[in-house]
């Protein structure tokens, strides 16, 4: 005959555990036992029946705790069968006390993962309530929140958010039932429904804002979020709202970034000639400065030369004419050459950047200094011609070609005089931007024109010594 | 101009903070809030609260006090010569911003780092008393993680790992050179420096707390560090062996590996392209095969090809073992655990479950099919009771039978 064993509730390991016991001592096999909670819908025996009495001197069962543990989780699911499967597993282990470490066994590994489900949905509730701020009639407030967890793990959790929250005041409401927490006492509640909760909190607007921001949609990775947090989470969830959106914008950029393939960068590898840094940079479009229409220029000299001369950009007449170097300030810069022993026709000239940036006055360009960020962009460029050329020596006129050789900011006045070494090993000497001399008047023209022929003929000096 | 809301900056020092990849809330002691006055707990387990679409883990708050920064390095959004919208956060407002989001259950506490103002030390108390405001006015139990300026005063650093859980200063580039290239303003010297003192820190702190129980705790989740990959020339093997140095000598919990992503207004000394994120997926699977599998970095090296580097379309753990294959097959019922952990395709759980379930019996082939996901991968690199692999691990072909089917990575977003 079989025993209809009726529990209290769908979470009832102690009453469980009791009848279990009582059934082992007389001795019911696991498919003379049925199982059920009482109150079930279609329940007609609501009590079930009596537990049998115990055999005469039968032994009081014994069972490892890594079964009790086991058990405890995986009573907590929804599947129908998991009382019946725990007592099968536990009258088995009473012949074979060892069973629960054959991980190969069938029932024994069913059992796991019904607890291990289990064990992932009470982690899931702690990552994912969402609790929302209410003020209650005596002005306290409380925080509360709906959930709804997929197995009867609710009793079984509070315990948690008591630890975390104990100073707070606070409700978990749930379909199968409530916990409300006063800073000292846990009460439960009956089953409750969404429309008991908030509807919503002013700081989830916050909330959302961070987990948008914190999103990188350059890495895009649907999948690998889906599996952690399924879609049967997110109806309680406000940032939830918000994926969708943010899926599809990444997606947008995705789509313009295809689009935009076709007339994108060179390439990931440096150029190999000088003539197709030439022709690559008519078509940089990597700032601003490339988009502003105006002929890039490019670098001038032999390929094998000693020295480089680095100003900062093209001016009007550089731009006009595409040579660098031209204009007055290149006047100037040639004048002061003349007096030493450099040859300008023996040295690669060049600029940090390649575009002309200026703002228009009238029928005139108005030089405009290049931002930090410009010469940055610029500097992927100055870095092939130098690997191009390989030369030994590098002067850099002014604070803007400064940068674009060392990658940060310096002062002009504090590193001139002596040189630096880059890290190719070629010596970099970094002096005035000869049109710095062109704006200045009188004394201190003279003044700064001979501290720059006193740079210029070191770097002169040193050339001799390094060629000689 | 007018001062921005706290949800604009928040917007910003949030999207600010997003290149670090580090979001962890584990590994530090038990805590509640019971008996205090505040709130917050720690389990030793971490909890992600959210996942962004980017498949990581929202586990803590991480935003930057400020995103201002006189540094210049070139990886980085945040640098000086980036013109990216700037904002900062008062302590008050961090703190007041942790709790509002801690109270709701949206996090699990802090992660606080900031741009360099001033100068080091004072960016550094401000992250201080962000983490003080925290634990000695609200008694927050929560986790906190503070990034430390290592160009700051030792005395400092100090004074973070009592408030924290876990502290990090991040070694930003597996080459001195690539250091010295993209982070002009920082030294690597003074970055080990600083990790050193925070590592016998620790385990001096950990010292004193066995003979005094009184002895404050200091950063109980122990040291963290990131790396960018593929922003400098280093090789899989260098980073790899660098993470296994790292490992060692500063008694480091965590390295975190960070593809080069594409940034906005990037600067041009970075390669155009960003590596693969498989990339930084394999390099993540290498540290585990290290921390949990026994694995030496030398090993792992050995898994890459002669530059150095790591098949993407095959996990290392298979690289390795397609490249030994006189170390198999292994004998299931038989080989010491160091061996079975070196199988592809089982798993430290799977490792575990054969060593007790052969204790009851010799295992088949089935046996051991339900402990793993695909025994069609494993079959050739064991034997069972019912099994041998006659001769497959010398089939040419062998890697074409175990490699998953390639599925050609999307590089959309290649910039």
């Amino acid at each position: 005959m079989t025993v209809a064993v009726a529990l209290d509730a769908p979470d009832d390991f102690e009453g469980w555990r009791d009848a279990a016991r009582r059934l082992l001592m007389a001795g019911v096999s696991p498919d003379m036992a049925s199982w059920r909670v009482k109150g079930d819908a279609g329940d007609l025996f609501a009590d079930g029946d009596a537990l049998p009495d115990p055999a005469p001197g039968a032994p009081v069962p014994r069972v490892s705790a890594k079964f009790l543990q086991l058990a405890k989780s995986a009573l907590l699911h929804t599947e129908i069968e998991r009382f019946s499967l725990l007592y099968g597993l536990l009258f088995r282990l009473q012949d074979n006390p060892r069973l629960m470490d054959d991980a190969t066994d069938p029932a024994v590994r069913r059992i796991e993962q019904l607890a291990r489900t289990v064990r992932r949905d009470i982690h899931k509730m702690r990552a994912f309530v969402r609790f929302r701020e209410v003020v209650e009639p005596d002005g306290s407030e409380r925080f509360v929140s709906w959930f709804e967890p997929e197995h009867h793990i609710l009793r079984a959790n509070a315990s948690f958010f008591v630890r975390r929250f104990t100073q707070m005041h606070w409700s978990i409401l749930t379909p199968q039932g409530a916990i409300h927490w006063d800073g000292t006492t846990l009460c439960e509640g009956p089953p409750a429904r969404k429309e008991d909760a908030p509807a919503g909190d002013p700081v989830e607007a916050l909330w959302g804002k961070y987990y948008a921001s914190i999103f990188n949609p350059a890495r895009l990775k649907v999948g690998a979020m889906l599996k952690e947090m399924p879609r049967k989470y997110w109806k309680n969830m406000p940032e939830a709202a918000l994926i969708p959106g943010l899926v599809a914008g990444a997606q947008a950029r995705e789509a313009r970034m295809i689009e935009a393939g076709a007339s994108a960068t060179p390439g990931e590898l440096q150029p190999e000639t000088l003539e197709v840094v030439a022709k690559a940079i008519q078509a940089c479009r990597r700032c601003p400065i490339g988009c502003n229409g105006t002929r890039a220029v490019a670098g001038e000299g032999p390929k094998s030369a000693v020295l480089m001369i680095v100003g900062e950009q093209p001016g009007d007449h550089e731009e006009q004419q595409g040579r660098p170097f031209i204009g007055p300030a290149g006047q100037l810069l040639r004048s002061h050459l003349n007096d030493t022993e450099i040859d300008l026709n023996g040295t690669y000239v060049t600029n940090a950047v390649k575009h002309f940036k200026f703002s228009p006055r009238g029928k005139a360009r108005l030089h405009q200094t290049p931002t930090a960020g410009e010469i940055d962009h610029c500097r992927w460029w100055l870095e092939s011609e130098r690997a191009l050329v390989r030369p030994r020596l590098v002067v850099a006129l002014g604070a803007s070609a400064a940068r674009g050789l060392l990658g940060k900011t310096v002062s002009v006045q504090k590193e001139r005089g002596q040189p630096r070494l880059l890290e190719d090993g070629s010596e970099l000497w970094i002096t005035t931007h000869p049109s710095y001399l062109l704006r200045l008047q009188d004394e201190a023209r003279s003044v700064e024109e001979q501290r720059f022929a006193d740079d210029l003929r070191r770097v002169s000096e040193r050339r001799t010594d390094l060629t000689r | 101009m007018t001062q921005k809301t706290v949800m604009e900056r928040l917007a910003i020092l949030a999207d600010a903070a997003k290149y670090d990849a580090s979001c962890a809330s584990s590994g530090t002691t038990k805590r509640s809030s019971a008996g205090g006055k505040g709130i917050g707990s720690t389990e030793g387990m971490g909890i992600c609260h959210a996942y962004a679409p980017d498949g990581r883990c929202i586990s803590l708050l991480k935003i930057l006090l400020t995103n201002h920064c006189i540094f210049d390095c070139h990886y980085c959004i945040n640098r000086k010569s980036s013109n990216t919208p700037r904002a900062r956060f008062t302590p008050q407002e961090v703190v007041d911003l942790t709790l509002a989001f801690y109270r709701r259950n949206y996090i699990e506490g802090l992660f606080l780092s900031s741009g360099i103002v001033k100068s080091a030390g004072h960016t550094m108390e401000q992250l201080i008393e962000v983490a003080r405001i925290l634990r000695e006015e609200h008694d927050f139990r929560g986790y906190i993680h503070l990034k430390t300026i290592p160009e700051a005063d030792p005395g400092l650093v100090a004074q973070a790992g009592l408030y924290a859980d876990r502290v990090s200063i991040n070694v930003e580039l597996p080459t001195v050179a690539g250091l010295t290239r993209l982070a002009p303003d920082k030294s690597a010297t003074q970055i080990e420096g600083a990790m050193g003192s925070i590592g016998s820190a620790i385990v001096e702190n950990r010292d004193a707390r066995k003979r005094f129980k009184s002895a404050p705790k200091f950063a109980p989740a122990g040291q963290s560090t990131q790396m960018i990959v593929g922003a400098d020339a280093a090789s899989d093997a260098d980073i790899v062996t660098r993470a296994g140095t790292l490992y060692d000598r500063f008694s480091l919990r965590r390295v975190y590996y960070s593809a080069f992503s594409p940034i906005p207004d990037a600067s041009a000394v970075l390669p155009l392209r960003r590596p693969p994120l498989m990339r930084e997926h394999r390099l993540y699977q290498s540290d585990w095969l290290i921390r949990f599998y026994g694995y030496a970095p030398a090993d792992v090296g050995r898994a890459a090809d002669e530059a150095g580097m790591l098949p993407l379309d095959i996990d290392p753990k298979l690289a390795w073992a397609l490249k030994f294959r006189d170390d198999f097959p292994v004998d299931v019922n038989r080989a010491p655990r160091e061996r079975l952990l070196r199988v592809p395709g089982l798993g430290v759980r799977a490792v575990n479950a054969v060593l007790s379930a052969r204790r009851q019996r010799r295992l088949r082939l089935e046996d051991v099919a339900r402990l793993t996901v695909s025994i069609a991968k494993l079959r050739p690199f064991i034997v069972t009771a019912d099994w041998s692999p006659t001769l497959l691990t010398d089939r040419a072909n062998l890697r074409a039978l175990v490699a998953p089917i390639k599925a050609e990575q999307l590089e959309l977003f290649a910039a």
